[in-house]
């Protein structure tokens, strides 16, 4: 029985208000300080940034480059990702299990690494744009890695994981029968998909739809490297800043966080509203040998190829990061390679002090991140009190805002000593940079601690009540150990995200306390491209370590639980 | 009922729990209304009635999940209704089992013992005691998930016994087994806990298991209690039209309640014949309650008889159970032991020597 569970009033009032507070502080607070002052200038009241920005030509094309860069990623991520999924659940070839893992692979590259794998790929000397120069004998390059076209290929790449992941799952859940079903009533294959499978796919569809919208409205990177003239209003929010246009910048804030909070509603209805999980036994999927000869070459050949693309820009990553610096000029590939640049990545203190900074950061935010994550999940699963819808939505906000939104509400708020009102001077010191990591990762580790407290039934905590345990023997003994694994996967999926995190960094760090992807992007300035390569193989390697541990003590974990 | 091991009394001596006028609301409905109830030492009390009765919250309270809104909780003397359920320290099966699912068997079992801090050794013996207690001797390094639903139920009831409860409580555990299995379980739970001598509060919506356990049972509905008796009484003098109703099998008719000269006492049946009573209760219309077993085949056409046509008919072994169709009041139930008529004949009904008539006031008289 799932009675309401009895809310025992002090303890869980002064566990919740120190939390509530702390987040009310560091959430909510910078962006309400960021919305007031868009409306500000010299301490009176005004619209006229608004105004400004809505009569201005370039800043209305950033508004709508951002939107048509993130319609059009999501198309294209669509085109990619859903015949995947449907490739590798359908149908069984030889090899199938090692594609379908290796499909996921551009979640192991973090945003700028990607982006910078792909200038020395496509871009205007990259290898792939030099062979095909040479081989048809161009004069010039055959296409220029610039603007729109540019940010969309990146963006396709990167983002069609999650219409890959989700489409996999829904695909997995579905029950079998019901196409059986449409089969037996006389419709036909077409038919079938059409009317009866991908309607039922649609949850999964339109919750990846909207993820990729939402993560391309955020991106910095690619529109940041690639873009060119082209504006987006990430890009524009760091020109602004950079150029002390700091209403201007206020205003664009608040426009690309209510373009994103909008839509992180419309997610919110949308999961609410439909779930089609098998409503009987069911039949689960049925992988299917293919069938013809020619399906059974091209198949194999077009996943091996797509494979192969996958692979480019880490194998890009890894060969540049072998190249002396001055030794990749003119050629098609780099004349030498040796082991300088990860030499100096143990020797020269300028590479591997950021580096060790990542790392300090990224661990000090994440532990936060674990406690704070913990504790409101068990508050929002597990209590009922005043306030705890507003927990939970303080918790969850941050995933919504771009790390842009989050940067520039820090480094407003936390620029001026008025300890009266909550604002103390952390912008140039070390610790910005651990908050920002530690808001923009809270929701993700906080999702994972109330997805694990959620699977286990309350009746084992009132079990270890009846047998004589306190709350806090019990939170150690029962909660704990059995949130572990998802706290546990959270936590280390954050530090990694922490470790490359690029787009707060650049509006928020300090030249001592600076993270690698920022010592990426000097040493890609100074066309030193082996040494930022090599800080990218770190990176990856770092991640792709953590997803490999914590792979197999999930596993291990879900074992345990059966 | 009474072959079971142990007493069945009722009313003797100081309850050693006792409920008071315990008010649970969940906003605006009264899933506890005003429930009073005492247990005496060593009796094994089950609280019937059908989903949504309030049963479980009225366990919940005891157990001491939920605080009441109103009412006190006495145990041993001593009013726990403030307390914390690890202080009060009674054993709970719960519905689901419950168990710890990363803690292995014995691990589970020595939970409260550890909770309690007993000295490993000790807490090594009364484990494998718990263990064998309920027939799962040498299974302690086993995972709780590598057990079949019987045996996690069994590891659920040793987990509670390991701590010697003073008071055990059981929500529904028998509801995930198969049948056979949880005829053959609720058996050796009763001898279990007799044999220990431990006082026991069972939840059940399961008449027949209820009484096949319980030494007395208390039956809800609506979140109040209705009548607590032992299955005998309840069975034959319910005092209520809810218990007559969800106990056993009953025919219900309706007619007019009539006081006739030299205190007769006749109920005048809607469908026209007058079956006499015991004297009691108040004259107007009512409705009659008789089970199967009171109800008997007479000659059609007395004043008593009421005439129907056998529709359908049942050997049940010791007796055969009869449908008879009256035209009148539908289709009434009657148990014969001898082969009495065939399917279409037309018989009549009366209420067999000394058979048990319930009276209660018609629905919506006052």
């Amino acid at each position: 029985m799932s009675a309401p569970r009895e809310a025992p009033g002090k303890r869980t009032l002064w566990m919740a208000l120190p939390i509530l507070a702390l987040l009310v502080w560091l959430v909510l607070y910078p962006n309400l300080f960021v919305l007031g002052e868009s409306f500000l200038e010299d301490g009176v009241f005004t619209l006229e940034a608004y105004r400004h920005f809505f009569t201005s030509p370039s800043e209305l094309e950033a508004l709508w480059g951002s939107v048509w860069i993130s319609l059009g990623s999501v198309l294209l991520s669509g085109m990619v990702g859903i015949p995947m999924a449907f490739l590798f659940t359908r149908f069984d070839f030889p090899g199938r299990n090692v594609f379908a893992a290796l499909a996921a692979l551009p979640v192991l590259l973090p945003p700028l690494v990607g982006v910078i794998a792909f200038l020395f790929l496509f871009g205007e000397s990259g290898i792939l744009t030099r062979t095909v120069q040479l081989v048809l004998g161009l004069e010039s390059p055959p296409w220029r890695m610039i603007g729109g076209p540019a940010i969309l290929l990146v963006h396709a790449y990167s983002m069609y994981v999650y219409f890959y992941l989700f489409v996999s799952a829904g695909l997995a859940r579905m029950d079998e029968s019901a196409a059986e079903a449409a089969w037996s009533l006389g419709a036909g294959r077409w038919r079938t998909l059409f009317r009866v499978t991908l309607p039922m796919l649609a949850p999964s569809i339109v919750a990846a739809a909207l993820l990729v919208f939402m993560t391309s409205m955020a991106s910095f990177s690619a529109p940041y490297i690639f873009g060119g003239g082209f504006r987006v209003l990430t890009t524009q929010i760091y020109s602004s800043k950079v150029n002390g246009e700091l209403s201007m910048a206020m205003v664009e804030t608040v426009v690309l966080a209510s373009v994103s909070l909008a839509f992180l509603a419309l997610l919110r209805r949308y999961e609410r509203g439909r779930e089609y999980a098998a409503v009987g036994k069911g039949v689960g999927q049925i992988r299917r040998p293919l069938q013809s000869r020619w399906s059974r070459i091209l198949v194999p050949l077009a996943a091996v190829g797509g494979v192969t693309f996958l692979l480019l820009p880490h194998a890009t990553l890894l060969l540049v990061s072998f190249v002396p610096e001055g030794a990749w000029t003119v050629q098609i590939l780099p004349t030498r390679y040796s082991l300088d640049n990860y030499r100096s990545l143990a020797a020269d203190p300028r590479i591997w002090r950021p580096v060790m900074n990542s790392l300090q950061m990224a661990g000090i935010s994440t532990l936060g991140v674990l406690i704070v994550a913990f504790l409101s999940a068990y508050l929002v699963v597990r209590r009922r009190f005043r306030g705890r819808g507003l927990l939970a939505l303080l918790v969850i906000l941050p995933w919504a805002l771009p790390g842009t939104v989050v940067a520039i509400a820090l480094s407003t708020t936390f620029s001026v000593n008025a300890p009266w009102f909550g604002r103390f001077v952390l912008v140039g010191t070390f610790w910005i940079l651990p908050l920002a990591y530690f808001i923009r990762n809270l929701p993700l580790v906080a999702e994972a601690a109330k997805a694990s407290f959620r699977q286990f039934d309350p009746s084992l905590e009132e079990a270890a009540h009846s047998l004589g345990a306190g709350w806090g023997e019990t939170m150690r003994r029962i909660a704990f150990p059995l949130v572990l694994p998802g706290l546990a996967a959270g936590g280390m999926l954050a530090f990694v995200t922490a470790l490359g995190e690029f787009v707060s960094s650049i509006l928020l760090y300090t030249h001592t306390s600076r993270p690698i992807s920022i010592e990426i992007l000097s040493q890609l300035r100074a066309f030193d491209f082996g040494a930022a390569a090599a800080l990218g193989v770190v990176l990856v390697v770092l991640m792709a370590l953590v997803f490999a541990v914590g792979g197999r003590y999930l596993r291990a974990g879900r074992v345990a639980r059966g | 009922m009474s072959s079971s091991p142990g007493s069945r009394r009722s009313g003797a001596g100081a309850p050693i729990l006792s409920l008071q006028g315990l008010v649970k609301r969940f906003g605006t409905v009264t899933a506890v209304d005003h429930l009073s109830l005492e247990l005496q030492e060593g009796e094994f009390l089950t609280l019937l009635g059908p989903s949504g009765c309030g049963k479980t919250t009225a366990l919940r309270v005891v157990a001491g999940f939920e605080r009441p809104d109103a009412g006190t909780l006495t145990f041993q003397g001593e009013d726990v209704t403030e307390w914390n359920p690890q202080r009060r320290g009674f054993g709970m099966v719960f519905q689901n089992y419950a168990l710890f699912p990363h803690l292995d068997v014995a691990e589970n079992v020595a939970f409260g013992l550890k909770s309690r801090r007993r000295p490993r050794e000790e807490i090594g013996e009364r484990v494998e005691a718990a263990l064998e207690r309920v027939s799962l001797p040498g299974l302690g390094s086993r995972a709780v998930q590598a057990l079949s639903g019987g045996q996690q139920q069994r590891v659920a009831l040793a987990r509670a016994l390991a701590i010697e409860p003073p008071l055990l409580l059981l929500d529904e555990p028998f509801s995930n087994l198969d049948a056979a299995l949880r005829e053959r379980t609720r058996t050796e739970l009763r001898l279990l806990v007799k044999e220990l001598g431990i006082t026991a509060l069972f939840v059940t919506h399961d008449q027949e298991e209820a009484f096949d356990l319980s030494d007395r049972i208390a039956v809800m509905d609506g979140g109040k209690l209705r009548q607590v008796g032992t299955p005998e009484e309840l069975y034959r003098n319910p005092t209520h039209r809810f218990v007559a109703g969800f106990v056993g099998r009953i025919n219900a008719l309706e007619g007019v309640l009539e006081e006739e000269r030299g205190g007769v006492v006749r109920v005048r049946l809607d469908a026209g014949p007058r079956w006499t009573l015991a004297p009691g209760p108040e004259p107007g219309p009512c409705e009659l309650l008789v089970r199967p077993e009171d109800l008997t085949f007479v000659e059609a056409g007395t004043a008593e008889s009421l005439p129907g046509r056998i529709r359908d008919r049942r050997f049940l072994g010791a007796y055969t159970l009869y449908f008879v169709d009256t035209e009148t009041t539908g289709i009434l139930e009657v148990v014969s032991r001898e082969s009495g008529p065939v399917e279409g004949e037309a018989v009549g009904i009366a209420p067999a020597p000394g058979a048990g008539l319930h009276v209660f006031p018609a629905v919506g008289a006052s």
